[in-house]
């Protein structure tokens, strides 16, 4: 690495850097900032049983602790985990999560009945599951139905990144990381939705592709 | 009024009551909300940090309501000028990342904004031996794409910038759904 190297770097930082926020997905975008349906960020993993599989959806970031006991997931927003196991990235089963007073309903692994950026809801899927929101300062409640968990209520930002200082290197103010750096999302929480199902409800695929949206009612 | 009449009207009333009801299945079951509600797409996610890293200001509310199976046509282009804009570490044509993806295979894997999981092995974003299989709560998945932005062919060419240096999170996550912390 050489010092022209560097320079020409920094410089791309600057002018990129000037337009872009670099987060997980946190206010990525004008239309969806600081609205119930800017989703922070997205996690499928393996359950604690690896017959299970869990999809994360979080939404509402950086909620400040006095902030987090008025949050509440919005009715006209609706969380769907999309879920390709065929290999073109169009879904093939969908994990659609609704909330109506107080109570968030997973819809889900179902073939939806259509595909695309607009939906219904599948009221009709036999794999389904309820829970009462969990209301901040309380323990976590757990919606569970043939095999399905379900929890949706604040949880603690698990996203960690010292984007601070990444401003500071787009600002032109330092020209590298700090080490140790420091997590500016410690201390803030999130709206999440947490579905754990079972592997056999996604096909027979070895590897899905999956990706999350947050629709917003339309009629 | 007479007994019929009376009937009359609280079966019209029923109906009517049946007919403004708008949170009933056809077969008669109640569904939380409005059974015909509809909704569309306003954000959407696949891997962390694409969209905001890779899409140009202009495209980011498009990018979100692009289908991933249409991502790579409308924003492919974009997106291989905002990683030469962003890092040198692709600025000749035999550059390439810890992958071995020269800037074209790396943003041909990011057009396409999905996360790849695997159902029969190890989920995990990185983790020095299997890569984009999942994605854990504990995944350091900032500083694995900083490596690969900035770090090329060894993951050595820009340490400074390669590696945020906070590696996990500030709360410990449960073992047992709902696997994340409780919120501060």
């Amino acid at each position: 690495m050489n010092f022209k190297k560097i320079t020409y770097s920094l410089l791309s930082l600057v002018l990129i850097g000037s337009i872009i926020v670099f987060a997980a997905d946190h206010i990525d975008a004008p239309a969806v900032s600081g609205t119930d349906a800017d989703i922070t960020d997205y996690y499928a993993f393996e359950g604690a049983s690896s017959s299970n599989l869990v999809f994360v959806a979080n939404v509402q970031g950086l909620l400040s602790p006095s902030a987090t006991a008025d949050a509440d997931f919005n009715e006209n927003t609706m969380i769907q985990f999309n879920i390709d196991n065929t290999g073109d990235n169009v879904e093939d089963l969908v994990i659609q999560v609704i909330f109506a007073d107080g109570v968030a309903y997973a819809y889900g692994p179902v073939a939806p009945s259509e595909t695309g950026l607009t939906s219904g809801v599948e009221f009709n899927a036999t794999n389904n599951a309820s829970v009462a929101i969990t209301e901040y300062g309380n323990t976590a409640n757990i919606g569970t139905n043939n095999g399905i968990s379900l929890f949706a209520g604040p949880r603690d930002d698990p996203f960690f990144m010292d984007f601070a200082q990444y401003g500071e290197i787009i600002a032109g103010n330092a020209s590298s990381f700090n080490d140790p750096g420091a997590d500016t999302f410690a201390g803030t929480n999130v709206m999440s939705v947490v579905v754990e199902v079972p592997k056999s409800t996604l096909g027979s695929a070895e590897t899905i592709n999956t990706w999350v949206q947050a629709k917003n009612r339309i009629n | 009024m007479n007994l019929s009449k009376l009937f009359t009207l609280l079966l019209v009333a029923g109906l009517v009551v049946t007919g403004c009801s708008d949170n009933n299945n056809d077969d008669g079951a109640s569904t939380p909300i409005d059974e015909n509600a509809r909704f569309t797409t306003a954000d959407q996610m696949g891997r962390p940090a694409v969209n905001t890293v890779f899409i140009s200001s202009s495209s980011k509310n498009s990018f979100n309501t692009t289908l991933p199976s249409n991502q790579r046509a409308a924003f492919r282009t974009e997106m291989e000028t905002n990683l030469s804009g962003l890092s040198p570490a692709y600025a000749n044509e035999s550059d390439a990342n810890a992958l071995g993806q020269n800037r074209d295979a790396f943003i041909d894997l990011l057009a396409t904004d999905v996360l790849n999981v695997s159902l029969t092995g190890t989920t995990t974003f990185f983790d020095g031996t299997n890569v984009l299989t999942g994605r854990n709560l504990t995944d350091d998945v900032i500083s694995v794409e900083l490596l690969l932005i900035f770090g090329g062919e060894d993951g050595t060419e820009f340490p400074g910038l390669s590696d945020d240096n906070v590696d996990s999170n500030d709360k410990q996550f449960l073992s047992t759904f709902p696997y994340l912390a409780a919120p501060f």
